[in-house]
């Protein structure tokens, strides 16, 4: 594993040609954008402990859905895994379900209620755990799905997803960890980026990143990149 | 020649008589089922509607009721001694059929209550922590997977499997459910089994 992520990083650094500034313009976009969420967001306030709305309470209510230790579960909807997640993915899609930046009806109802001190505990709780993924993917697409994500499609004006999720899908910042997460969930995202990510126009955010890779790819390239994600630890 | 012609009918009777015991003992299987799941497995009370349940749902219900981990008083009663001595096979017969009969639903809930009821199930109260039931359970209450059907179940039925996972029976099923029907108050049970009983 180790020696293969070594060179999928040298690969990765700098990112191919073209690609490369394309992604790094909008990289760019998206620290802006970044920078001005954050100026905004009020963090001290008192945490409570012990009613509904405590810490305690919530993370149990996250648990319901996101399994005991937030591996993820696969009920009708594919419910994602969120161990591990960086704090400021989570924190910032939190806030989009809010600001339906992000539409998710259900999510939309769970996020209203959150503090913006709630919010940012749940995600330091949960970037704290670390399950074994849950797997259950077609094992025959990972090499393929491996290739997509250590080089890309450059015929298709793909970048390699390594490039910015990591070597290792282990995320930075806003740009999520994609290792371990559920291999339903993630073809979901890609297939419907653009009727669900990026929603409000009068707040554009970093979603925007990933309209064009998830417009390029096949449904069959999908399918490959979530069964290899999936089964990274 | 006479002699010939008898064997033949003795062979032909053997044969037929193995056949009718073989095709009896299958419907016999379903027939110890029906007995209290109603003729066309529709539900009678308190024995739960099993056709068009999900088929991994019904496959592992059994094996919890032939583990005696699934230990509901009603379970424990009726379920235990009938999952006793069924072979894997037969488990399996059993819920391919079940899950492919067509299904009508219970219809007596309180209809005044359905709309508190589809509140909670498609939304949750985010307040008390409730979760939305629709995320595993599906928009229309299909199920999926080991994931029970829950549309057209009866309102009895339903109402005494959310109070039960409360009172802490089936726990060897993990969660998520005794944590969620742990949350739910008696008017919310009651409004969600009304609103699930009419779903066809």
């Amino acid at each position: 594993m180790g020696s293969r992520f070594r060179r999928a990083r040298r690969r990765a650094r700098p990112p191919i040609g073209r690609n490369a500034t394309v992604v790094s313009v909008q990289l760019a976009l998206g620290a802006a954008i970044l920078t001005g969420i954050f100026a905004s967001a009020p963090r001290a306030e008192h945490m409570d402990m012990g009613s509904a709305g405590g810490l305690p309470a919530k993370i149990g209510y996250c648990k319901d859905c996101h399994g005991p230790a937030a591996q993820g579960y696969g009920g009708f909807f594919p419910i994602p895994r969120l161990a591990g997640q960086q704090t400021e993915y989570l924190e910032n899609q939190l806030r989009a379900f809010i600001e339906h930046r992000r539409t998710n009806n259900v999510m939309f109802n769970v996020a209203h209620t959150l503090s913006p001190a709630t919010i940012a505990a749940l995600a330091a709780h949960f970037r704290g755990l670390n399950p074994s993924p849950i797997g259950g993917a077609p094992k025959q697409l990972v090499s393929m799905g491996r290739k997509i994500f250590e080089d890309g499609v450059p015929d298709a004006n793909v970048a390699a997803c390594a490039a910015c999720h990591g070597p290792d899908a282990s995320g930075s910042g806003q740009i999520p960890r994609l290792a371990g997460q559920l291999y339903p969930y993630v073809i979901k995202e890609l297939v419907n980026w653009g009727k669900e990510r990026g929603q409000n126009p009068a707040k554009p955010d970093t979603s925007a990143i990933m309209s064009p890779v998830a417009h390029s790819l096949t449904r069959t390239q999908i399918d490959a990149v979530a069964a290899f994600v999936s089964y990274l630890k | 020649m006479k002699c010939a012609g008898l064997r033949m009918a003795i062979v032909a009777g053997i044969c037929s008589a193995i056949a009718t015991a073989s095709a009896h003992a299958e419907s016999l299987a379903v027939r110890n089922c029906t007995w209290c799941h109603g003729a066309s497995a529709q539900g009678y009370t308190p024995a739960p509607s099993l056709a068009g349940q999900r088929y991994q749902y019904l496959r592992n219900q059994l094996a919890d009721f032939h583990a005696r981990t699934r230990d509901n008083p009603f379970s424990k009663q009726y379920m235990w001694g009938a999952a006793e001595n069924l072979s894997a096979r037969t488990a399996r017969d059993l819920a391919s059929y079940f899950s492919t009969l067509p299904r009508s639903a219970a219809n007596d809930g309180d209809r005044e209550l359905t709309g508190i009821g589809r509140t909670i199930y498609q939304e949750g109260k985010p307040e008390a922590n409730i979760v939305a039931c629709v995320v595993c359970h599906g928009p229309n209450a299909e199920g999926v997977g080991q994931i029970p059907r829950l549309g057209g179940l009866a309102y009895t039925y339903l109402k005494r499997r959310l109070e039960q996972w409360a009172e802490g029976y089936h726990a060897a099923a993990g969660p998520p459910m005794p944590d969620i029907a742990g949350k739910l108050s008696p008017d919310q049970i009651e409004a969600l089994a009304s609103y699930l009983s009419f779903i066809p």
